[in-house]
């Protein structure tokens, strides 16, 4: 066996790996490039799910954003209180005090409640429904029933129940407002985890045309109205809605005389 | 002789022994309408009358702002009882104006008042044509009025008319043909007058040769139209693919008709234009072809425009006990509709009721990645592509492949061994493109 070639090879492989291996350090001695460590501690405070609620790519983009000083700290809605301020101290930054927003689903028209117009046989997700008049439900306004809310929800926090209504759980919703965009309808909205009197409809149709086709409508007749004093309650577009800027009582419905129970309290006492 | 036709498409099954035999039936007026706001492409209009006005039948009664859109007429004497939201044939709900008729007169024309049309001047036919809220009675509803008027830098050298009828089971332009070739013939003329051209071309698919016999005996006696019999394929009658077989241009991606001089009319319009010019008839009438085999006696109805689809049925013998579904259009592009009570638009040519057997519900299956969608598809997208973007919300995705560009045939959903509803993920794809250039 003819050992010179064998050292040969491995003398100038050995060689040649061995000036990579220089040119590689040197380069990365010269090319460096200086990230701001505070970056990387900001990223890890963040909640790292990419959900988007910020408007930038992702909690990545979001750190680096903030580090730069071009956002304040109230872009992220997601993150807990105690994460924000510490990234607070770290940037220099003043800790805004946001309120937690969750989701809140103004619809009760389930399957038992809406009348059912016709058989769908089309692409079971609710923009698909839209193309077809809607879907099987009868109203016009609300929930269509096939879980494009569900679908993107990157928390876990949305899910269907047993009447084809979606339900928030409130504990696990970070107000990241993704199912508010891919809801068709514009059912779902965003409130503080502190407001709890809703009027769960989004009939916009005359009493009358809401009622025929769900038992739960809001038929705007302003009994709600009359009942609270505070001026809490107004109709607009022939659906009651509450303001909770002027709503004295926080977990207290202003009247049991709503005829189609469309006002509902919504969420524990307390809540945080 | 070889026809001549378009590149890929698709050959459904024609079911056009239903009502191609039959009549044109004129229908009683209705005891009420409901005249949708929006019936075409362009801005809505706005109504110009009140809640309990009373309304004479061929009265203006809505008009919209702006160059592209059409104006509205009432179809009958009577009441305005109230303007509300009711079902929109299109699927979604839109403002109407509901009109209950008190049994006044009735719109007619005063044979006397026959307009010579050959006095009047380019402008002064157009603007009747606009007067009369003409719109494209093909399915699109494009309004008439502003086809006629090509910006000045773009030549017009053809003007084709769209006999094809492609769509399976309707047989309303079929009829018209063979029954009111007189007058499809005068409104082809006036149109060329209006346009400034010599020459035009009738595309009939060759599946109608009694049509094709009647135009070409009627059109013999006038300069420069011409019959031209089509390969029967689907979708011939869609502009662009009509275009490409009558005189072999290609309309460019995102171009319309005009920009390659031509300019397309359908069948309907060219009776519509007719009428307006000579008798000042608005256009508050049209034919509707009730079919298919959920109906007791399919027929070809000249009904008033707002009349319930309900009534039209009934007037077809009414629903027979397996009828399962009911569209507005044709089947492959035809809107499925959810109640009875929507009211006949400019652009229903028909009204299709099938039976569950005709209308299965199929099984979706996963992607073969076959490619039997891609050698269907006219425009020569990869609607399994777009599809598929769409499914994975990609829709800057979709938008590179192509999905703008779609015309909605249903080409590649017929084609489709999986049963996959390429078309309808495509349209969600569009709707989402456009919302995303909105924001």
């Amino acid at each position: 066996m003819d050992y010179t070639s064998l050292a040969q090879a491995v003398l100038s492989m050995g060689g040649i790996g061995l000036v990579f291996a220089l040119l590689l350090a040197l380069a990365n001695k010269k090319l460096k490039v200086e990230e701001d460590p505070k970056i990387e501690k900001v990223e890890d405070l963040l909640p790292g799910a990419n959900c988007g609620a910020c408007g930038l790519p992702g909690c990545s983009a979001c750190a680096v954003a903030l580090v730069n000083g071009k956002v304040d700290l109230s872009i992220c809605p997601v993150a807990d209180a105690s994460d924000l301020e510490e990234i607070g101290q770290l940037l220099g930054l003043e800790t805004v005090d946001t309120k937690r927003q969750v989701a809140v689903v103004l619809c009760q028209g389930g399957n038992t409640n809406v009348k059912k117009k016709a058989e769908y046989d089309g692409i079971k997700t609710c923009l698909g429904a839209t193309f077809a008049s809607g879907g099987e439900r009868a109203c016009n306004y609300g929930c269509i029933g096939y879980g494009d809310c569900v679908a993107v929800c990157p928390f876990d926090a949305i899910h269907m129940n047993k009447e084809g209504l979606p339900v928030v759980d409130r504990n696990k919703c970070t107000g990241c407002n993704n199912c508010v965009l891919a809801c068709p309808r514009n059912v779902i909205e965003l409130h503080p985890v502190s407001s709890h009197v809703f009027v769960l409809c989004n009939n916009k149709d005359s009493g009358k045309n809401a009622r025929q086709v769900c038992k739960t409508a809001c038929i705007a007749c302003k009994i709600c109205v009359k009942a609270d004093e505070s001026g809490g309650f107004e109709v607009k577009d022939n659906l009651a809605f509450v303001d909770h800027t002027k709503y004295d009582k926080e977990y207290e419905i202003p009247t049991e005389k709503c005829p189609t129970k469309a006002i509902v309290i919504v969420g524990d006492k307390g809540e945080k | 002789m070889k026809l001549s036709t378009f590149k890929k498409g698709v050959h459904p099954r024609e079911y056009k022994q239903f009502a191609e035999n039959k009549n044109i039936e004129k229908m009683g007026l209705p005891k009420e309408v409901f005249v949708p706001l929006i019936q075409h492409i362009g801005t809505p209009c706005t109504p110009i009358v009140k809640k309990r006005d009373v309304v004479k039948a061929g009265q203006l009664i809505g008009e919209g702002k702006g160059f592209i859109s059409s104006k509205i007429h009432a179809p009958i004497s009577g009441v305005v009882k109230t303007i509300d939201n009711f079902a929109h044939p299109n699927g979604s709900s839109g403002q109407m104006i509901h009109i209950v008729g008190n049994g006044e007169a009735d719109w007619n024309a005063d044979p006397a008042e026959n307009v010579d049309w050959e006095k009047l001047s380019k402008e002064e036919l157009i603007k009747k044509v606009n007067d009369a809220g003409i719109v494209g009675m093909g399915g699109a509803a494009f309004p008439s009025h502003v086809k006629l008027q090509p910006p000045k830098d773009k030549k017009i050298d053809v003007f084709i008319i769209n006999g094809c009828e492609c769509e399976p089971y309707l047989t309303a332009d079929h009829r018209m043909m063979v029954e009111q070739a007189e007058e499809i013939i005068l409104g082809v003329r006036i149109i060329m007058k209006a346009l400034d051209v010599t020459k035009a071309l009738i595309g009939i698919e060759n599946n109608k040769p009694d049509a094709i016999e009647i135009m070409t005996k009627v059109s013999q006696s006038y300069n420069g139209i011409t019959i031209l019999p089509l390969k029967v394929k689907y979708p011939q009658g869609a502009e662009k693919m009509l275009i490409k077989a009558a005189v072999n241009r290609e309309v460019p991606t995102g171009a319309l008709p005009m920009d390659v001089g031509a300019v397309v009319n359908n069948v309907g319009t060219a009776i519509g234009v007719a009428e307006a010019v000579v008798k000042n008839k608005p256009l508050i009438e049209r034919v509707v072809t009730v079919t298919g085999d959920g109906v007791k006696e399919p027929k070809n109805v000249l009904a008033r425009i707002g009349t319930p689809f309900r009534e039209l049925i009934e007037f077809c013998g009414g629903l027979k006990e397996d009828a399962a579904k009911i569209l507005m259009g044709g089947p492959m592009m035809g809107v499925t509709q959810y109640t009875m009570d929507v009211p006949v638009i400019k652009a229903t040519s028909g009204i299709l009721c099938l039976s569950r057997k005709s209308a299965p519900v199929l099984e979706e299956y996963a992607c073969l990645q076959c490619g039997t969608c891609v050698n269907a598809c006219p425009m020569n997208l990869l609607p399994t592509r777009i599809s598929r973007a769409v499914d994975y919300s990609k829709f800057e995705m979709a938008e590179q492949l192509g999905a703008m560009n779609c015309i909605e045939c249903g080409c590649c959903v017929f084609a489709c061994p999986s049963n996959i509803p390429i078309v309808q993920k495509i349209r969600i794809g569009k709707l989402k493109i456009n919302e995303l250039k909105k924001s």
